[in-house]
């Protein structure tokens, strides 16, 4: 019997997370990962307008914003067989690549960073040589000594004033940092340029959406309409703020991320590609049409699955198929009507919820029996992870060009070979070399849509099937999506034109959920087994794979108890 | 040691007094406030060290920490990360598990009712194990926090009024803070996420002034909550000339004419977004060609069908059709001003009496 550590909260995640964690002699030998908030969103969309959906869901997660709206509004549209103009793809699209890049630039700063970023060893950088640094791994400006010299003494007075804020007991001084003061201090720099920077990328889901976080969708389209000759429309104007916007962001992305996350990997690949690489299936649902959702042959981000990391075959997935997905509940705080032990495909998906955990306060879980408000999602009865690596190995075993290309960049330009990939840091950096296609892609959609427009195209939205009057008895509907997190679907039953059961089995779901009813873990758990942690009592080990996954736990967790308390209001000026 | 002065922290920051004064400005301009206010904040932010502040998270989608980092005016962003000082905030905080339990008690400890409490997310009543943290049920980790607080600050819908887990059947039992916190000033900041420049507005005037901003019956600030979408909405006179949007990207949505008819909730919505609109100034949702779902009002998952038009729908009270209601709603607001105008009194009399005033002077 080894030492158990507890991580929790686990911070600079959305949602709430628990890592309980086995080590005997310095190294991991078992994990548990408990999300440890419920919401039931999905009781609560029972018997509710199926074109509401999206809003309803979107609240899932205020951080990956937009992706369960595109998953439910496709959802929908499948079930009731509506195609949507070309416009509003690309529109979707864009919406799409704009949250890539928002939410991959802040994980990698604001949650990851100060993973393998020291802040206090920053004060003892020289800033001539944190220039030559910066200079000599990019072309971004702001980049003189004198910058990084007043940044330095911005944060030593910070320091000095001894209300650290944020940075208050961090890891700072952890033999596991290994970056030189110079690198610190350049991340650091990046930091807080990032965090300016990322609430100017958002402004393309304001024009297009209306505001920024949790901007509008809808079903049959978007909706902005287009009309170049209307100041309240989509027009000349509001079409150059978004093509500036994306060229800022490709700017910042292949000026500063890029470089950022090269240069740090080169101070860790040695051990941290080697770690945290669990288990060794990978899955994505792909996305990106350029023909059309139906195209699945059109998507930029292709779909599929790879088995027992073999790069040589990509296994086709159906979300139809009520023998390939199921999500099983002997782990978690659920009960099935028919046993715990069975899986349910999710148009056929079940909740109902019991707590048996420990009491509160408490200090351990009870792992031997269930320990956790996520499900457990299983592909053919296989744990799968999903997630940016997952994309970029199911695009890498296609064939794809572009996938190939940015891959076998950084694995010479760290001089690593291919299997680094499966591993903590190869994660980090699957993430960094999709917001660089994404950056570049989007810029291909923008062109596309101009090119509609000047074409004549101005349609954004198709009505027929919008008057539920035109709806079939009863439907049934799949959406699938890419969340940045990893493959996200939602699956709907309509029933007399409202939602008769609603199921979302979303990437953290696959990733952070405990084991299934074989005893096999999931993502997370897997990838923890093996790790070194040097001091228990700073576990900054458990931290970095962890967040390599860019844990999302609201999204995870989404159930209900049937004895809540509710007093019907309706709220009148 | 002295403590720099958020005025100091910018200088180093190499903002120039200009600067400075500029960002001021626009403080003072998006509180209301008249010139004099202006040399206000600038004095405030000249002589006083930073607010602790802890932030937690409940029954939540981290909505509202997303929107309050995309605070438009650099300095904004500076001052809610360094000018402040954000002791506790799960989203961004560099420590996790125990260390992040020391932080949180460090300034619960050493700051005892001199911090700001700010909360995002609801709290689930239904069972003690439908949210914990660090092992503990988020309403005793909330009733701790709370106790030391000099005032609360309630973020966005969730822990305003529950938000979309509180929507029929409300399974969780998801209960916002003002039903669970009593005897200290809450500050309802409404909205699914409220506006970013509201929240930095918000946080600004408690730095400021050391006071709790005037509040509305619902104890949202009336500077960002005073009016209705409707009557602040660009296009508002299409709706008095009867003109709508009959269906999503048909000719009259091209010409931006009024959502009304496709489910706007505006004529029952209070918000800034008319005004400020999002994410410095480029748009809101009516203007993007979408109807305003109402989300800074209670319950408002609940007023649905989104995409109906309200006249159809219980509890609003006009029994009119779409082409003459400029009228009937005239009158209608007459009514919801005087109605609002008491129930603000009723208020403000229970935070006098409850001395929610006092309790944010006394600790200068």
């Amino acid at each position: 019997m080894g030492t158990r550590i507890v991580v929790d909260p686990v911070t600079r995640i959305e949602g709430h997370l628990r890592i309980e964690a086995e080590i005997k002699d310095g190294v991991i030998v078992d994990a548990f990962s408990s999300g440890t908030m419920v919401r039931g969103i999905e009781l609560i969309l029972k018997g509710r307008d199926p074109r509401d959906a999206w809003a309803f869901t979107e609240r899932v997660c205020g951080v990956c914003t937009t992706v369960h709206a595109l998953a439910s509004v496709r959802t929908v549209e499948n079930a009731l067989n509506i195609t949507i103009p070309p416009n509003a793809e690309l529109i979707r699209n864009l919406m799409f690549c704009t949250q890539y890049m928002q939410d991959h630039v802040v994980h990698f700063y604001h949650l990851h960073a100060l993973d393998w970023v020291d802040v206090v060893s920053a004060l003892s950088a020289d800033p001539a040589a944190t220039s030559y640094l910066a200079q000599s791994i990019s072309s971004w400006p702001k980049s003189s000594p004198g910058y990084f010299s007043d940044l330095q003494k911005r944060i030593k007075k910070f320091v000095e004033s001894g209300q650290l804020g944020i940075f208050a007991n961090g890891y700072w001084g952890h033999p596991g940092y290994k970056l030189p003061p110079e690198a610190n201090l350049m991340a650091v720099a990046h930091y807080l340029e990032a965090l300016e920077w990322q609430k100017e990328i958002v402004k393309v889901h304001t024009i297009f959406g209306g505001k920024n976080p949790h901007p509008n969708y809808l079903v049959g389209g978007v909706p902005c309409a287009i009309n170049v000759d209307e100041a309240n429309a989509l027009n000349a104007e509001r079409l150059a703020m978004v093509g500036t916007l994306l060229e800022k962001a490709q700017q910042f992305i292949e000026q500063v991320y890029i470089p950022d996350l090269l240069a740090i990997a080169s101070f860790y690949k040695s051990d941290w590609g080697a770690i945290g690489g669990g288990i060794s299936n990978y899955l994505a649902y792909g996305d990106l049409p350029t023909n059309g959702y139906a195209d699945v042959g059109s998507f930029k981000f292709p779909r599929g699955i790879i088995m027992n990391r073999n790069l040589g075959e990509v296994v086709p997935v159906d979300g139809t198929d009520p023998e390939q997905i199921k999500e099983y509940i002997s782990r978690s705080w659920y009960t099935y009507a028919d046993g715990d032990k069975a899986g349910k495909h999710p148009w056929d998906g079940e909740t109902n919820l019991k707590y048996t955990g420990p009491k509160p306060p408490y200090e351990h879980l009870n792992v031997e029996e269930k320990y956790s408000w996520l499900k457990t999602p299983r592909w053919k009865g296989n744990a799968m992870e999903v997630g940016p690596l997952a994309r970029m190995l199911v695009g890498y075993a296609s064939g794809k060009d572009e996938f190939k290309e940015v891959i076998h960049y950084a694995l010479e330009k760290l001089d690593v070979p291919v299997t680094a990939l499966f591993s903590t840091l190869g994660r980090t950096a699957a993430r960094g070399l999709e917001t660089k296609l994404v950056a570049k892609w989007s810029l291909e959609f923008f062109n596309q849509l101009l090119a509609n427009i000047k074409n004549g195209d101005s349609r954004t939205f198709v009505a027929d099937k919008w008057d539920p009057e035109t709806w079939p008895k009863e439907a049934k509907g799949v959406g699938m999506t890419e969340a940045p997190r990893g493959a996200l679907a939602h699956w709907i039953r309509i029933k007399d034109q409202k939602i008769d059961n609603y199921q979302l089995v979303v990437p953290s779901t696959w990733n952070a959920s405990p084991r299934d009813p074989n005893g096999n873990h999931s993502a997370y758990e897997a990838a923890l087994i093996g790790t070194p942690v040097a001091d228990p009592e700073n576990p900054l080990e458990i931290l970095r794979t962890i967040h390599s996954f860019d844990p999302c736990i609201a999204c995870a967790v989404h159930l209900y108890d049937p004895k809540g308390k509710y007093v019907h209001q309706i709220q009148t000026f | 040691m002295k403590k720099p002065t958020v005025y100091d922290e910018i200088k180093a920051a190499g903002y120039s007094r200009r600067d400075f004064m500029k960002f001021c400005g626009t403080m003072a301009a998006m509180l209301g406030l008249e010139a004099s206010g202006v040399a206000q904040i600038a004095r405030a932010l000249e002589t006083k060290s930073r607010i602790p502040v802890l932030w937690m998270h409940f029954q939540e989608c981290t909505c509202c920490s997303e929107s309050f980092i995309r605070s438009s005016h650099p300095i904004v962003a500076d001052i809610l990360l360094d000018k402040i000082s954000l002791d506790y905030s799960e989203t961004l905080m560099a420590a996790a598990g125990h260390q992040a339990e020391k932080s949180l008690r460090d300034t619960m400890e050493k700051y005892a009712g001199q911090y700001l409490l700010m909360v995002e997310g609801s709290i689930p009543l239904g069972n003690e194990g439908y949210c914990c943290i660090g092992g503990r049920s988020a309403e005793d980790i909330l009733k701790e926090v709370a106790e030391g607080a000099k005032a609360i600050v309630a973020w966005g819908n969730c822990a305003s009024a529950g938000c979309v887990q509180a929507a029929d059947p409300n399974p969780t039992g998801a209960t916002p803070i003002h039903k669970i916190i009593h005897g200290k000033p809450i500050i309802s900041v409404q909205g699914c996420p409220p506006i970013a420049e509201v929240m930095a507005g918000v946080v600004v005037h408690l730095l400021t002034f050391e006071r709790i901003p005037q509040l509305d019956a619902l104890g949202r600030p009336k500077a960002f909550y005073s009016r209705r979408v409707h009557d602040t909405c660009y296009r508002r006179p299409n709706y008095d000339a009867g003109l709508f949007v009959q269906s999503f990207d048909d000719e009259n949505a091209k010409r931006g004419y009024c959502l009304y008819k496709m489910g706007c909730r505006g004529p029952v919505t209070y918000n800034s977004c008319g005004v400020i609109k999002w994410n410095n100034g480029v748009s809101f949702p009516i203007q993007s060609g979408h109807p305003c779902i109402g989300c800074s009002e209670a319950n408002f998952w609940d007023n649905g069908p989104f995409y109906k038009h309200l006249q159809s729908f219980p509890g609003f009270g006009i029994e009119t059709t779409a082409d003459d209601i400029g009228l009937g709603l005239g009158i209608a607001t007459g009514v919801g001003i005087a109605a609002h105008a008491i129930s603000t009194n009723i208020r403000k009399r229970r935070h006098i009496n409850l001395g929610a005033d006092n309790t944010n002077t006394e600790n200068k």
